[in-house]
Formats: structure tokens, C-alpha cells, sequence
């Protein structure tokens, strides 16, 4: 069984976000991760791998520091990787980064492509569902399990309020959701390996794209205002506590 | 001169942080407290190749240099100390001489589980009357037939009990003084070869620290590590490399008191600001930081010189324990100063890294040995 893995690199969650001088969000001297999501999917791709035999391959667009984060999915037992690094893409939208990667995957064998549920940093949720689209294959997202017996997976995917069990055909796209799986630790041996292993660099022009045009642009970032002082409210806890109730209604707006 | 890690050693110090944020501090306290020995943890360091590091893939090893190694036991460190010396002493002080004086055989039968952490490894060198002068050792080794039989008894012990794979010196021939030792491979197990009392410690309190006691036992001919006479040789060897790990524990523990102090003095106020502000807290934090940095500049090129083999290690892994140890006590120290009366208590890693310290300025060659041996390489050089 062959596995595709998008993932995708993020800020580590710990970091502190500032905006440059021309407004754009600073990368300087931030730490960065594979998104956690991902982790997941890269997870439960091994153990897809473990139970079934195959190859598990990660794809990832961005940047030269990408490598980084694809080397520690390698780490993990990941047994290749492709990286579309293309200057042009810099401000790709979720659209276009989903055509870029379904012209990519065209030429990666799989049977299931994972992915996580959502980017932490830029909360998207939409690349690896519009690949499921432009590669015209059945998507599931926010997966808690996945069981597969020959042509079919059985899936348990998160709902408001409960689950959800779907049956579907593969190949697919499955989203991961925190639950699936707990991710591993690369092992010391796995880090010595991994670079050993190849990650192929990909341009719009070896995908033979032209350079996209986004459909979305941002116009602008701000940062949330600072969260200001907290309030002590005076008196007996039974009246404090009904003052609290109306500051929560009237001013908080919260009740 | 390149001061920089390369993305193997960055890839290793974030896993091994993570490992050891995730599982190894949430129960460091608890076990401190209890004397608890981390058996679960010391089998995940296993399933991550961290009892292993420098030994060759052939062995079950990772085939990593001694950087990896000094990262591995520092990052353990720096939540866990007793966690730290777990693993150095079974990697330096029974895997290693086996690695570097054994023979094929010893290594296949020994070295592999050793490096893979299906088997864990100590060391017993120290007795009542042999501590930093090996010269005292009064344990015996008889030769008969096809088989040596020990008897005596060794002190301080780490990984006693636990360890299943014994590296232990014993006197041949009193007349001949060190060139009488000669170094064996014990099996735990093996009849008349058992454990005495467990030594309650200041700090290092959840690693084991035991009495071997060794009662008529007979191991076969096999188990002779080198060659008869050779044992002091090899204990010497054994303690140029072993010096890296505990001056990595060192490091790690300077660390992880040094990050505890930086945290806490933000977030503490007194006289209308944080600790941070004031100056003489910068003062503090500051000499931490840069005694951290030498110690680490010195631990990492030791490393590297044992990696390289270019020059030998001895003075270098000995300026690097020297070091790292006394500046572990200092900022532990500092740390506990830094956080004043919640310091002392035990709500705060901060006593536990002060009282952890201690013992690396004893350990594998006291301070005052480490100082002999510099000074003996630099007046025959």
C-alpha cells in the first residue's frame, strides 16, 4: 500500500507572532515545526506502512527551509520525500496550492493520501480537500480512525457533538484530527538515516505549470489587542458573584 | 572552526527535548521523592537508540559521534538528571569498554543488547579502600581451569541492581599494584554474585545506586575484558570517555536550574517589578548564562576530540567534568538564590538540580583527580 502525506511547515505553537515593517508576518528567529496536525497523518501513514508493507511518501510546498521539517518526517520512517519549491508561490492560495500538489501527486503512486485537519498557522482547512477534488478522488476529513481491508477504508470522523462512521472507497484523502493516533519520536537511528534519503525538488516549471494566478489575496494582517488588566470585583461572594453575572451579560457580552 | 551543529545533532537535541519534556519530567519529582528507579523510561530511551549512541550499527548502535552522545545525556539532564546518569553510566561505563577492549565475541554476546537497550550496563570499579586510588582494589580474581573466581566487594554502584551486564576489576597479584588488576564481564544472576544495601543519596536520588557483592562467583575464562594485568588500563580508558557523559549530566543540569531561574525571575515581582529588573538578578543571570556557554564550548570539544581521535581525550574530557561540574553547583546554587524561599521548598526543580549537582563534582573522577590528571598532561607535554 502507498501512502502520500502532504504536510505542510508552521511556526512552532509556542511562537510569538509580530508583523514586519512592511505589515507581513516575521519569520525571523522563529522556530519552525511540521504542523501537529500533519505529525498525525505522517503517524498514522507509518502504521498504514508497518501493517500493509508499501511506501510512505511526504509532499510539502514551500520554501528552502521546509527540508528541515520533510527530514524529520523522513526521521520518523517516512521513506521519501518531494518538496515544490517555487519562488512563484510564495503567496499561493489554498486553490492554487491544491493544483500545484494534485500536478505533483500525478506522478506519486498511492492508494491514500493523509494530511492534518487543519494548518496552525494560517488555520486553512481546504488544500488537501480541493486536491481531493482536483484529483477527482472521495475526501474525509477530521479522521479519529482508520481501518482499511483491501479496497475500502472504514473511518470515524469527528462531528459537532459526536462521530460519524464512513465507509469509502480508496483511493481517498483522509484529514487528521487530534485522537487519530499518538505521533513517534524519530529515533536516533532514524535521524542518521534520514539523510540518506532523497528529497526531490520540484519547480512550476519541471510540474510544466504556468505561474498561477491566486484567486485569494491578503490584504492586510493585525495582530489581536492586547489582552488588558483583569478586574476584581469587590464585596460578599454572593453579591460579587451577581455582579460578576451582570458584567458577564451587559458589558462582556458573553452570557 | 565551525561552532555550529549540524542538522543531525539539532534533529537529536529536539527529539530527545521533547522525550524528555513529555515523558521523563512530569515524574521526575514523584520519583525523586520515592527513590524510584525509571524503568519505563529507561525502555522508551532504548526503543529511541539512546542507549546506544556512539556504538557502531553492526552492535545495535546508532553509529552517531560523541556530540550526539554529549547532546543526549544533556538534554536528558536538564529534566532529569538520575535519567541522565542512567544512561551515561550504562553507555560509558560497561557498553563502552567493552566496545573499545573486547572481542568479537564479547561484543556480539555483550555489546549488542547493550546498545540496543534490551540490556542495561554498570560498572564497579570503586571499594571501601579503592575510591579516586584504584591501587586499593581488594577485590580478587583467582584463575582455575578454564575460569576466574572473584570474590570482594564494590561500592557505589550506579545502575545496581538494575543493570544486567556487570563490568567490574579485580586484584590478580597484590605484589604488581594496578598492573595486577585485570577487568571482567559479570552477568547478573550468575551464583554467589549479588546485591548489598542501596544508598540513600542527596541527590541522584531515583538513579540506583547499589553494593555488589561477589561471593566466590566463577565466570569463564571468556569473560576476561583485555588481557590480566591490563584492568587498570582499561578502568583508566573507561573514565577519559565516561568524563563526557557526566560532564554532559553536568551541562544539562546547569541548564535546566539556569531556565528554571530566567523563568521565574519574570514572572515574580517584589517591590513593584519582576526579579528581572533588577540588576543584580541581570548580574545573576548573566554570569549563568555565560559559565553555560564555556562549560558547553568545553564539553562539546571533548566530544569532538573523542569523535576525532586526533589527540588523546584524557586532559580534555578532564577539563570539561572540572568545569561543567563546578558550574553546575554554581548556578543550581544561584538558582535557588534567584528563587529565594520557594528555592528551598520542593514545589520548585530548582532544590532537586542544586542537590543533583553535587555529586558531579564526585563522581567518575572527583574534581580534585580531574585537576591531576590536567596538570599531569600539561607538565609532560
Amino acid at each position: 500500500m502507498n501512502i502520500l502525506v502532504c504536510m505542510k511547515q508552521t511556526f512552532d505553537t509556542e511562537a510569538k507572532i509580530a508583523l514586519d515593517a512592511s505589515g507581513k508576518i516575521d519569520k525571523t528567529g522563529v522556530n519552525l515545526v511540521i504542523n501537529p496536525y500533519d505529525e498525525f497523518a505522517i503517524e498514522e501513514g507509518l502504521r498504514l506502512k508497518e501493517k500493509f508493507g508499501g511506501e510512505v511518501v511526504l509532499l510539502s510546498l514551500g520554501g528552502q527551509s521546509v527540508e528541515t521539517s520533510l527530514r524529520t518526517g523522513l526521521a520518523m520512517g517516512a521513506d521519501r520525500a518531494v518538496l515544490v519549491n517555487d519562488p512563484a508561490l510564495a503567496d499561493a492560495d489554498e486553490c492554487v496550492a491544491a493544483d500545484v500538489l494534485a500536478k505533483a501527486v500525478a506522478d506519486i503512486p498511492y492508494d491514500i493520501i493523509l494530511a492534518g485537519r487543519i494548518a496552525v498557522d494560517d488555520g486553512s482547512a481546504q488544500v488537501s480537500v480541493r486536491l481531493a477534488e482536483a484529483l477527482q478522488i472521495p475526501s474525509v476529513s477530521s479522521i479519529l480512525k482508520l481501518d482499511v481491508e483491501g479496497e475500502t477504508a472504514t473511518v470515524t470522523r469527528e462531528i459537532d457533538g459526536g462521530t460519524e462512521l464512513i465507509e469509502v472507497s480508496l483511493p481517498a484523502v483522509f484529514t487528521a484530527q487530534k485522537g487519530l493516533n499518538e505521533a513517534r519520536y524519530p529515533s536516533m537511528a532514524g535521524i542518521m538515516k534520514a539523510k540518506k534519503k532523497e528529497i526531490k525538488p520540484l519547480t512550476l516549471a519541471d510540474l510544466g505549470l504556468d505561474v498561477p494566478a491566486a484567486k485569494a489575496t491578503v490584504a492586510k494582517y493585525s495582530l489581536p489587542s492586547p489582552r488588558s488588566g483583569g478586574k476584581v470585583i469587590p464585596g460578599e461572594p454572593a453579591d460579587a458573584a451577581k455582579e460578576l453575572a451582570r458584567l458577564l451579560r451587559e458589558e462582556a457580552k458573553a452570557l | 572552526m565551525n561552532f555550529e551543529l549540524n542538522e543531525d545533532h539539532v534533529m537529536m537535541r529536539k527529539m530527545v527535548r521533547d522525550f524528555a519534556e513529555a515523558e521523563a519530567a512530569p515524574g521526575a519529582e514523584e520519583r525523586d521523592e520515592k527513590e524510584e528507579f525509571p524503568v519505563e523510561l529507561w525502555k522508551k530511551c532504548g526503543e529511541l537508540g539512546l542507549a546506544g549512541v556512539t556504538f557502531p550499527e553492526e552492535y545495535n548502535g546508532v553509529g552517531a559521534d560523541y556530540i550526539s552522545y554529549a547532546i543526549t545525556v544533556e538534554e536528558l539532564s536538564r529534566v532529569d538528571p538520575s535519567l541522565g546518569v542512567t544512561v551515561s553510566a550504562h553507555s560509558s561505563l560497561c557498553a563502552n569498554p567493552i566496545y573499545l577492549f573486547g572481542t568479537e565475541e564479547q561484543k556480539q554476546k555483550y555489546l549488542s543488547p547493550l546498545a540496543s537497550g534490551e540490556k542495561m550496563g554498570a560498572f564497579g570499579l570503586t571499594e571501601p579502600m579503592a575510591g579516586s586510588d584504584a591501587s586499593g582494589t581488594r577485590t580478587t580474581a583467582v584463575k582455575q581451569g578454564n575460569e576466574y573466581i572473584l570474590n570482594g566487594t564494590k561500592l557505589f554502584i550506579t545502575n545496581g541492581y538494575y543493570a544486567d551486564t556487570y563490568v567490574v576489576t579485580a586484584q590478580m597479584d597484590k605484589s604488581k599494584g594496578n598492573r595486577g588488576i585485570a577487568a571482567f564481564i559479570v552477568e547478573k544472576g550468575t551464583p554467589g554474585f549479588s546485591f548489598g544495601k542501596k544508598e540513600k543519596k542527596m541527590g541522584i536520588r531515583s538513579s540506583a545506586t547499589y553494593e555488589l557483592i561477589l561471593e566466590d562467583v566463577h565466570i569463564p575464562v571468556e569473560n576476561l575484558l583485555s588481557e590480566e594485568g591490563k584492568g587498570f588500563k582499561v578502568a583508566m580508558t573507561t573514565l577519559d570517555y565516561g568524563r563526557i557523559g557526566i560532564a554532559s549530566q553536568a551541562l544539562g543540569i546547569a541548564q535546566g536550574a539556569y531556565e528554571q531561574a530566567l523563568k521565574y525571575s519574570k514572572e515574580r515581582s517584589q517591590f513593584g517589578k519582576t526579579l528581572s529588573e533588577f540588576q543584580v538578578t541581570q548580574f545573576k543571570l548573566a554570569d549563568m548564562a555565560i559559565q553555560i556557554e564555556a562549560a558547553r564550548l568545553l564539553v562539546y570539544q571533548a566530544a569532538a576530540i573523542a569523535t576525532a581521535h586526533n589527540v588523546p581525550v584524557s586532559k580534555y574530557s578532564a577539563m570539561a567534568k572540572v568545569f561543567a561540574s563546578e558550574t553546575a553547583n554554581k548556578v543550581a546554587t544561584q538558582a535557588v538564590q534567584i528563587l529565594g524561599g520557594y528555592g528551598y521548598t520542593r514545589d520548585y526543580p530548582a532544590e532537586r538540580f542544586m542537590r543533583d549537582a553535587k555529586i558531579t563534582e564526585i563522581y567518575e573522577g572527583t574534581s580534585e583527580i580531574q585537576r591531576i590528571v590536567v596538570a599531569a598532561s600539561i607538565l609532560k607535554d
